[in-house]
């Protein structure tokens, strides 16, 4: 089976990381027997914390991640200002004796590139950030992480970079877990598109339900399949997740209580799934009845 | 007129419940803004009322012109993010894909394609239940352009601002480092970065702080959860007293921020008068801060 999953969440801080390390962690325990390969990708680029939960992974691989902006070639330039009328971002200011290109405002579309008829503009790539492959010890999984420069305004080119990658690496026997950015615009958007499932984690707050409300529209929008993971239950409202998963018809894959010493464990960047019987077990149905849902996708 | 944005890197640290907190207490003197645009909770707790709509329009998309398309393939070699196929002999643009660049408009030969303004959202200026002006919004599902989005809303905070005569804009920020966030701080007067201690929490707030250090803005800090471990508390403390941000304390680990969510009430409406007093003297050292 080969497969990627988005994690997502609309609010940030229903606990989407840590469900994403410690399922990938369990999915591997699981799996593992059958020859079926985990690897949790990191595309939360502005903040990736996945790999704070795995101390002592070794990297074995790393690289500047990159786009193509314009550069300026004044010889070629005959002042003609076709570039920044074209332009739609405003990334490129025509001053009457010279072009000025803001490669923070470019979206990488190449118009004025294509369109320039002296070929000034030509395009070159320009780095926004990095990307780390992991190999934990403690575990079968790898782990990716693509971590986007700070002063970087958009994180969709560097996430359309790294799904381009993923789609490149061979092998039927493949999970992804895609860990997303928090919200419902176009970061996470680019990777629920890409995905073959989507994972919703939530808390059982008004604030959790609104925000589920917008990711379940967005899902749906792109029309996925979808299921929802209700972490921190008990600590308020579990009916307001249960009541509108119900109306919507979307299953509740898993409850993971709310507990201190999780949240204690968390906070020292420790994987929860073995602290204790009951979070194993949570883990371990939660793995099995995801992968019998990914089983299902195929025969449909 | 000062501008304090509130802004945490990692989302769920309780950015949205210490801003409402602070708004309830500062209320008399305050324009609210909800800048987080792409998942709003503000209204939740501050039930705003005489709702204004206005709808918010940015970007495009391609839109074609099926009797002048000759499919003859130029846009879809040119598309640099795979927008456009061809599906039962007619041309077709994915507009989740679309990224409205208009390349496609410029080289069709037979000029079937073109450029359509999209909306994008809306944004909503109201009363807040506690009687202060409140400017949020709702980036529509799929959207593009929420920068754009919490630039408005800032704008629109501070026109209000001036006509109200209220000397403080407080709003409420995205989480992450990206666009909204890049947006929500420019030419802000004072930001504060609410934290807690966690690994991630720690993490991203040294990541949030290089972003704000670059943008030039004066830094204050709250570090809520406290409780929950000691090291990372302490050392958030230490990088505050390091690095030229002003502390002003903790809030702690406690389940009244979830039953205060679930009540629809900010924190100092609670029953627990030492929360009330923290939030009190926090306002007080951003209201002399802002001075």
């Amino acid at each position: 089976m080969r497969k990627k999953i988005a994690i997502a969440s609309g609010k940030g801080g229903t606990g989407k990381t840590s469900v994403s390390v410690n399922l990938a962690a369990q999915l591997s325990d699981t799996l593992n027997p059958d020859s079926q390969h985990v690897a949790l990708v990191d595309l939360d680029v502005e903040e990736p914390n996945s790999l704070l939960f795995f101390k002592d992974a070794e990297r074995f691989y790393h690289d500047d991640e990159s786009r193509p902006v314009p550069v300026w070639d004044e010889k070629a330039c005959t002042l003609c200002n076709k570039c920044s009328q074209v332009c739609e971002f405003n990334a490129i200011a025509f001053l009457g004796t010279k072009v000025l290109v803001f490669p923070d405002l470019c979206h990488s579309c190449h118009a004025c590139s294509v369109l320039c008829p002296e070929d000034a503009l030509p395009m070159q790539e320009k780095r926004m950030g990095e990307l780390s492959y992991y190999k934990p010890t403690q575990s079968n999984l790898s782990l990716s992480e693509y971590r986007l420069d700070i002063g970087q305004p958009s994180a969709v080119p560097l996430i359309s970079s790294a799904i381009k990658r993923i789609n490149q690496i061979p092998g039927d026997n493949q999970i992804f877990l895609l860990d997303a950015p928090p919200g419902t615009s176009c970061p996470m958007m680019e990777i629920v598109k890409s995905s073959d499932f989507v994972l919703l984690v939530t808390e059982p707050t008004p604030f959790g339900l609104h925000d589920l409300q917008l990711a379940v529209e967005t899902v749906e929008k792109i029309d996925r399949p979808m299921a929802v993971v209700l972490n921190k239950a008990g600590s308020g409202a579990d009916h307001l997740i249960d009541n509108f998963c119900e109306l919507e018809g979307i299953p509740i894959i898993a409850r993971i209580p709310q507990s201190r010493k999780v949240a204690e464990a968390y906070s020292r960047g420790e994987l929860v799934y073995k602290i204790n019987d009951e979070f194993h077990e949570i883990y371990k149905s939660f793995s099995e009845d995801l992968v019998n849902m990914l089983k299902t996708l195929d025969l449909e | 007129m000062k501008e304090i944005v509130v802004i945490s890197g990692k989302g769920g640290c309780g950015k949205t419940s210490v801003t409402a907190g602070l708004a309830y207490v500062g209320s008399p003197d305050i324009v609210i803004g909800d800048a987080d645009v792409d998942a709003a909770d503000m209204h939740l707790l501050m039930a705003p009322e005489n709702t204004n709509a206005e709808d918010f329009y940015s970007g495009k998309l391609a839109v074609v012109e099926q009797k002048q398309c000759v499919l003859c393939r130029k846009c879809i070699s040119h598309c640099y993010f795979d927008a456009i196929a061809i599906n039962d002999g007619r041309l077709e643009i994915n507009p989740l894909d679309c990224e409205g660049c208009g390349l496609c408009t410029h080289i069709c030969p037979t000029n079937a394609l073109r450029m359509e303004t999209q909306k994008a959202g809306v944004l909503y200026v109201s009363t807040s239940r506690t009687g202060a002006p409140m400017v949020h919004a709702k980036l529509d599902i799929g959207a593009d352009n929420s920068g754009k989005l919490v630039t408005k809303v800032r704008n629109t905070s501070r026109a209000i601002a001036e006509q109200k005569g209220k000397s403080i804009i407080l709003t409420d920020g995205p989480p992450g480092i990206g666009c909204p966030v890049i947006a929500a701080l420019s030419g802000a007067s004072l930001v504060l970065i609410v934290t807690e201690p966690t690994t991630a929490g720690y993490h991203d707030m040294l990541r949030v702080h290089d972003l704000v250090k670059k943008m030039n803005v004066q830094m204050a800090l709250v570090l809520n959860k406290a409780g929950l471990n000691a090291d990372f508390e302490q050392k958030i403390h230490e990088f505050a007293k390091n690095h030229d941000i002003i502390d002003l304390g903790e809030l702690p680990y406690d389940p009244i921020f979830s039953k205060s969510i679930s009540e629809g009430l900010t924190i100092p409406e609670m029953d627990n008068e030492d929360l009330k007093q923290r939030f009190n003297s926090i306002w007080k050292d951003l209201m002399a801060l802002s001075q």
